[in-house]
């Protein structure tokens, strides 16, 4: 019994140090009125003098915070509806568009810059998010194996099932890439309800699923720096224009391609929006504002291989000498997208087992 | 009722029970426990706790989840339980390899061994295939690796990546204890006629058995836990509970089946670590603190045995490990046009680049700072693991009735979804999680229970007879603790402290945590150049790799060196 009271009664000073523990471990670094938190996906990225010039032009500090894909990130944002991490989110694109307008955690703002920005990009008319980029995700393949083998490249979907292109194409798995699952929608936009029977033909001639970009482009595609086994890989139109910005010399012309053939590409529309219950509505708005800007919009494209979205911003010069747009990419309407996405996935992952 | 009978005592009575409440070995046990079960109820079972009876609810106990979680849980045990085994197949022998034998190069080769356990596995990956795929700098070798890496079903490579990930947890367990074990009784069993075969079976493999255990059990429940090997290998086609959980929650919301999948993990976790406190509470192996020295290979069958485990360590550990620094400092780029014959060179530009801010990015990494970033987040892991993992070992080499309750428990941070608990983070801390603060404790929460697993076995191996004799002796507790605990335990510590290190400079359980660009670390700088196309990109990620690798190797090596005991037995 008197073990018993001792333990409980230490248990109760746990409990106290256990509080004061968490209490230093809240103890946040000083939230001055004038810090903005940008809660984001990992593959952000932007040059610091932008971000200097808005924090100097508003007396402001502006923070970031990564929290894994664009996925990951929203699902987070998502959870954390009443309390949230930040202020304003960036980075849901159209695929997941229709689960942030549901979940209602965004404020509408109609900011002024949008009439800088081109309609057809302009998704949500009640202005809860606002596009700030976008970039086609398209079949990269290597100039150089084509070349070499005397092959065409392949222009349709259906070209791809044929046997010269056995064992040549690495795709993403649509549940876990966000690439991934832009190429399986522009499938289904193709081919309606007999996109699985056509994921069926391309596992018969040898597609190779991996789990991520990175392992994509990087293990598996050819032409890239990890010489891989597979000349095509599913990627971004501007990855070419990459190749050639990184490349480790100077190249006049990209080892890889883009297929842009219609509806062979699929196009990733980013969304920014002001989270419910932030702390500074008003600076969230001005910054808002500032991605939307000139400025903004024209360090984008060599931070994160997008394009901008406000028709004033000038592109730089290797993405209009390398990259490449596609003309008519798939088209899927974001509500049809939200309501079968899951769905989709689920069978594709049976369809491909 | 208690306070009744002390409100009535006189002051004699009270005075006894405080004197004998001290004495007594609970309030020395609950004093030992203080810390660490302080430390795992606000940062694990408090955040898990939350998100799990916020996310679970009844609907999600139907039929069609049972049978989707079936497959899932025996596939998870099956490749576990493989796995596990070729791993002990591999690391017993390369145990008695370092514990028995001197050889050159034998501090690096131990030392490269835990490092393949800090790198990020699409870095390997990659590399590996750069060079020995093919269009690789050593196309020659392309039968060899296209059977290893290219072709082979993706399963026997999930085997042969855990094999490669936690053979180093069987070599620094194992290999401790039987570097621990009195050599005397192996000589006296030798000399009363006993051949090898029988010298192992009935004295030195009943001695090894507490290690044998708790090597076993941490490797098992890192490969049934096995997370970032699955998904990079495994495809569609294999899914393990935690890859199912987080495609639960992060990729195809579900959430009530994630936490069911959560709850279905943590009660194998806990049926894992009971029947490890029940087994390990039926065997005790107090020796002497003698230590077997190691010593050259003597016989032509001694030296058979080194010299082919040596071989197949270095292929299997050095060749994976050593195409990182060699591709880092390889440009394979050749000119465009004439791009028939890839063409090679040898360039440092990869490092330099590291050191330019070319685009002026605010999420530019500086190499230096990523360094001392993840050193300092390794070295607080270190400290901070050893600090909880030292009482709560205390209290469990002698365990009481509270250790029974408590063993398991310790072990529950391996078992416990890293997604999940991450959303518990953020759940308990909301914004302050971004504070740099969590990135020691997230890693301590994984090292944890590997460092009380390691110094468990040999505080439990220390005789008592040696404290007491000790105390006889006159010695303070203080001096007992040195002179007898400590020579034992240095070793352990050592150990201890790797696996402490390694998870930390791994990021293991980092997919728990929200980054902060003004706190980049090597891996976060790994994978920045990995998100984008382009040879500068690869290349620099390849010299990231191959800085942690060297840092880590480096690490390693200064750990295992120090000498923490001045009796000169090392």
């Amino acid at each position: 019994m008197k073990k018993l009271t001792i333990l409980l009664s230490s248990l109760r000073q746990a409990q106290g140090i256990a509080f004061l523990f968490l209490l230093a471990s809240c103890a946040p670094t000083p939230t001055e009125p004038q810090t903005i938190t940008i809660l984001t996906h990992d593959s952000f990225a932007i040059s610091e003098d932008v971000i200097k010039t808005f924090e100097a032009d508003n007396n402001a500090k502006v923070a970031f915070i990564q929290s894994g894909d664009a996925g990951s990130m929203l699902n987070q944002a998502i959870l954390t509806k009443d309390a949230p991490l930040a202020d304003i989110l960036f980075g849901v694109d159209n695929t997941f568009l229709s689960r942030a307008l549901d979940a209602d955690i965004f404020e509408p703002y109609q900011s002024p810059v949008l009439s800088d920005i081109s309609a057809e990009y302009i998704l949500d008319k009640t202005y809860h998010v606002l596009p700030v980029d976008y970039g086609d995700v398209c079949i990269n393949y290597d100039k150089n194996y084509f070349a070499e083998n005397n092959l065409t490249i392949p222009q349709t979907f259906e070209d791809l099932a044929k046997p010269e292109y056995k064992d040549l194409l690495v795709v993403e798995d649509p549940a876990t890439s966000s690439p991934g699952l832009a190429f399986l929608l522009a499938t289904r936009a193709h081919f309606g309800d007999g996109y699985l029977d056509y994921w069926q033909s391309l596992k018969a001639n040898g597609v190779v699923v991996v789990d991520g970009w990175e392992t994509a482009y990087y293990t598996n595609f050819s032409a890239s720096s990890g010489k891989g086994p597979q000349p095509m890989v599913v990627s971004y139109a501007s990855s070419p224009a990459a190749e050639v910005f990184f490349a480790s010399e100077p190249l006049t012309e990209s080892p890889t391609a883009s297929i842009v053939a219609p509806g062979m590409c699929f196009r990733q529309i980013e969304f920014v929006g002001i989270l419910k219950n932030t702390l500074n509505q008003a600076l969230a708005q001005k910054f808002v504002d500032f991605m939307l800007s000139q400025q903004f919009q024209e360090d984008m494209p060599l931070n994160m291989f997008v394009y901008p979205v406000n028709q004033k911003a000038q592109l730089p010069e290797v993405f209009v000498k390398y990259a490449e747009v596609a003309e008519n990419p798939a088209v899927l309407s974001y509500a049809e997208i939200a309501a079968n996405r899951d769905a989709w996935i689920e069978a594709w992952t049976e369809a491909m087992k | 009722m208690q306070t009744n009978s002390l409100n009535h005592g006189d002051t004699e009575t009270r005075r006894n029970f405080f004197l004998r409440a001290f004495a007594s070995p609970w309030f020395f046990h609950v004093l030992l426990w203080l810390a660490p079960i302080l430390f795992l109820l606000s940062y694990f079972f408090l955040p898990l706790s939350k998100i799990l009876i916020l996310a679970f609810n009844t609907s999600a106990l139907t039929k069609a989840n049972f049978q989707l979680i079936l497959p899932i849980v025996s596939f998870t045990f099956y490749q576990a339980a493989l796995s596990t085994i070729l791993t002990f197949i591999l690391g017993i022998p390369s145990a008695i390899l370092f514990s028995r034998f001197n050889f050159r190069g034998k501090p690096l080769l131990r030392a490269l061994t835990a490092v393949p356990f800090m790198l990020p596995t699409v870095v390997v990956a990659s590399s590996f295939n750069a060079l020995f795929g093919n269009h690789g700098l050593f196309s020659f070798m392309q039968s060899i690796s296209s059977s290893f890496i290219l072709h082979p079903s993706s399963f026997s490579l999930i085997l042969t990546a855990h094999v490669f990930y936690n053979t180093t947890i069987v070599i620094r367990i194992v290999g401790n204890a039987l570097s621990r074990l009195d050599p005397k009784l192996e000589q006296s069993a030798r000399s009363l006629g006993a051949d090898t075969f029988h010298v192992w079976k009935n004295v030195t493999l009943p001695l090894l058995r507490p290690s044998l255990l708790a090597a076993a059990l941490l490797v098992f429940m890192f490969d049934f836990t096995s997370f970032g090997v699955i998904l990079l290998l495994g495809g569609s086609n294999f899914s393990t509970l935690e890859v199912e959980i987080y495609l639960r929650v992060l990729k195809l919301p579900n959430l009530p089946l994630a936490a069911l999948l959560s709850i279905v993990q943590l009660i194998f976790t806990l049926i894992f670590s009971i029947l490890y406190t029940r087994i390990i509470s039926q065997v005790t192996a107090q020796t002497n603190p003698r230590f077997s020295a190691s010593r050259p290979p003597k016989t032509p069958r001694e030296r058979a045995f080194v010299f082919t485990l040596y071989a197949l360590l270095i292929t299997f550990f050095l060749l994976p490990l050593a195409s990182l620094p060699i591709r880092s400092l390889t440009r394979l780029e050749a000119d465009r046009g004439q791009r028939g014959e890839v063409q090679y060179g040898f360039t440092t530009d990869y490092y330099e680049e590291l050191f330019i801010n070319r685009r002026g990015s605010l999420f530019y990494v500086p190499p230096i700072q990523a360094a001392r970033n993840s050193l300092g987040y390794a070295s607080l892991t270190v400290l901070l693991s050893l600090a909880l993992g030292y009482p709560a070992a205390y209290a469990l080499a002698k365990p009481t009735r509270l250790e029974k309750f408590l063993d398991p428990l310790v072990m529950m941070p391996l078992g416990a979804s890293a997604v999940m608990l991450g959303l518990g983070f953020i759940f308990s801390f909301g914004r302050a999680l971004a504070s740099p603060f969590f990135v020691p404790i997230a890693h301590t929460l994984v090292a944890l229970p590997f460092v009380i697993r390691t110094l468990q076995p040999a505080l439990a191996s220390i005789p008592e007879r040696l404290r007491q004799a000790a105390a006889t002796l006159g010695a303070s507790p203080f001096r007992v603790w040195q002179t007898v605990d400590f020579p034992i335990l240095s070793r352990a510590t050592l150990s201890a402290a790797t696996f402490a290190f390694t998870v930390s400079l791994g990021e293991f359980g980092a997919t728990l945590l929200l980054t902060r660009p003004e706190y980049p670390t090597i891996p976060i700088a790994i994978q920045r150049f990995l998100s984008q196309p382009g040879g500068l990109n690869f290349g620099q990620a390849m010299a990231m790799a191959t800085l942690l690798m060297l840092l880590a190797t480096l690490a390693i090596l200064v750990i295992e060196k120090l000498r923490l005991s001045d009796s000169g037995e090392f």
